[in-house]
């Protein structure tokens, strides 16, 4: 019993206080400064109501969903998938290649990854170079297409990890299976939508939900290469949530942005815990 | 026997164009991703460096020279070295101590406690930086080095907790049991059996937290303040928004000198391990 005094504590200050923290601090007009930074009064609803009213919201809600979707569940799933199924077949040397290249962008801290994302992506960057040896123009990708390029770095950054997920799982898919399959005459495609699939499908759901709420909590990447501009074009929410605190000084306001984040990380968490029951708890 | 030689002999030719597809996708993939990375290894080595991606005229180290001094490298490295390595200290600690009971003792509130764990896995914590800011605030400890090392430790805790009991269970209790017959107290079974047997699962779970913690910037770019207590991750932010505009090259070699140590970190363990080592304690499970 004791033995767990020091992890309790440490979870119980460091974790489950800002949680609680969250709440309480999203019903305050606490300020970054003046009196309010101060003492903070009782506010009730009133950051919910803003919140609700402020057309930033439901725009950086869709922008978040669009960055998910589009750039873990879309682009670091199926690269990672597609990545995994792929370096079984090839050979020593491309694989060891590839596995390599990939894990370089995730291994990277993430403000460094950030640098390269921007410089790749800026306008006289590497990207608009390859254009240009190609014969064309490219534009200024961070300010004229800020949510591909983000989507774009955040799968550069992050298909490593479901690569990895997806290359152990296919590991314990036991060849006897597949290879009966092929004697009776499943092609390729088969053998993947009936077989492979559905035996790793408990990879698949840990996979996404790990990536959903890793791609949720972004932060760094996207205030690197765009700060959540032009305008509000870029604005996820954990951007919006610090520019509120931090730039426009209103960390009341910024808090309940973040309860929200973490709602929704905290019903996307139940739905997986509840789907997946891991047995050996 | 039969059946693979059967195989393979019937489906050879496809297999062979099978084979080129997969490599050829697999180059190209592979290009993909390693270009945004040319960039930063060529401007290190460039003085001249912009955003473009160029071969050097001349290859020269003068970038990391230009950088190679306390102020700019060595007190943010060496800070970054204090947070990660504190955090790396703290997690094992007591997710070792933590994993011990849930992993040996059969208690009613196990399984909440674990499911309660998996739980703060899931929470994004590092999107929520603004209240934890306040909080840090109302308890004074903002600009504090040991308590950002503590919030870095619990928000790797429960990742840590689930990888140690996995690594934990797969000790066998035989071993202490013979200990508890020869008077040894739990701790000591703990210390002097358990924990040595179970040393390549927690380099693994150390290794993980300090890469994590060492690439973090959004932790200490809210919690720390003063520059002299700022990690390189915070340090290298500042120097691009004051100088990154001019001196492209000497925040690569700044990138470069930051990363190294968590490439080589990793390249130990996924030798030490074969691969995909974050999955090994924490996915299976």
């Amino acid at each position: 019993m004791l033995p767990l005094a020091p992890a309790v504590v440490l979870l119980a200050i460091f974790l489950l206080g800002p949680v609680i923290w969250s709440f309480y601090g999203s019903f305050t007009d606490a300020a970054l400064t003046g009196s309010s930074a101060q003492d903070p009064q009782w506010v009730g609803l009133d950051n919910y109501l803003t919140l609700f009213k402020d057309p930033v919201f439901p725009l950086s809600l869709w922008l978040t969903f669009v960055f998910v979707v589009a750039s873990a569940i879309v682009g670091q799933n199926f690269l990672g998938l597609g990545i995994a199924l792929l370096i079984n077949r090839a050979s020593k040397v491309v694989s060891a290649v590839v596995g390599t290249a990939v894990v370089a962008a995730w291994v990277l801290p993430e403000i460094v990854a950030a640098f390269v994302a921007y410089a790749y992506f800026s306008e006289d960057g590497t990207l608009n170079q390859v254009l240009a040896a190609a014969g064309m123009t490219g534009p200024n990708w961070l300010y004229s297409f800020p949510m591909l390029s983000i989507i774009l770095a955040n799968a550069w950054r992050g298909t490593a990890f479901s690569m990895m997920v997806y290359r152990a799982a296919l590991n314990d898919v036991p060849v006897e299976v597949t290879e009966a399959a092929m004697i009776d005459g499943a092609d390729g495609i088969k053998r993947l939508t009936w077989i492979t699939i559905p035996m790793i499908k408990n990879s698949i759901a840990t996979n996404l939900m790990l990536i959903t709420l890793q791609t949720l909590s972004v932060f760094t990447l996207i205030w690197v290469m765009t700060a959540g501009g032009p305008g509000n074009e870029s604005t996820t929410l954990p951007i919006m949530a610090f520019q509120e605190a931090f730039k426009f000084g209103d960390i009341g306001y910024g808090t309940a942005i973040a309860t929200v984040m973490l709602l929704i990380g905290a019903a996307f968490s139940l739905v997986y815990i509840r789907a997946l029951r891991p047995e050996k708890v | 026997m039969t059946v693979s030689t059967l195989a393979s002999s019937v489906a050879s030719p496809r297999k062979a164009t099978a084979a080129i597809l997969a490599n050829t996708v697999l180059i190209v993939i592979a290009l993909c991703f390693l270009l945004p990375l040319a960039w930063l290894v060529l401007a290190s080595l460039d003085v001249k460096a912009t955003y473009q991606t160029q071969i050097p005229e001349q290859l020269s180290l003068a970038n990391f020279a230009a950088v190679f001094n306390p102020e700019l490298t060595f007190l943010p490295l060496w800070n970054s070295l204090l947070l990660s390595g504190g955090a790396a200290v703290v997690t094992v600690l007591a997710s070792v101590l933590a994993a011990y009971p849930l992993s040996r003792y059969t208690m009613r509130f196990n399984k909440p406690f674990m499911y309660g764990v998996l739980f703060g896995t899931c929470l994004p914590i590092t999107a929520i930086m603004v209240p934890v800011y306040s909080l840090f605030v109302r308890l004074n400890l903002l600009d504090s080095i040991p308590a950002t090392i503590f919030f870095m430790a619990a928000t790797s805790l429960p990742m840590a907790i689930w990888m140690t009991k996995n690594f934990m269970d797969s000790v066998p209790v035989s071993l202490e049991e013979a200990a508890w017959v020869d008077g040894a107290s739990a701790m000591n079974a703990l210390r002097r059996i358990v924990v040595p047997l179970m040393r390549p699962g927690l380099s693994v779970v150390f290794i993980f937290v300090f890469i994590q913690a060492w690439g973090n910037f959004f932790v200490p770019f809210v919690l720390l303040l003063s520059p002299s207590k700022q990690p390189a991750a915070v340090s290298i932010y500042s120097f691009f928004g004051q100088y990154g505009a001019i001196a492209y090259g000497q925040l690569a070699a700044f990138s470069v000198l930051y990363s190294v140590p968590v490439i080589l970190l990793y390249v130990l363990v996924s030798r030490g391990m074969g691969g995909s080592f974050t999955m090994s304690g924490a996915i299976k499970g």
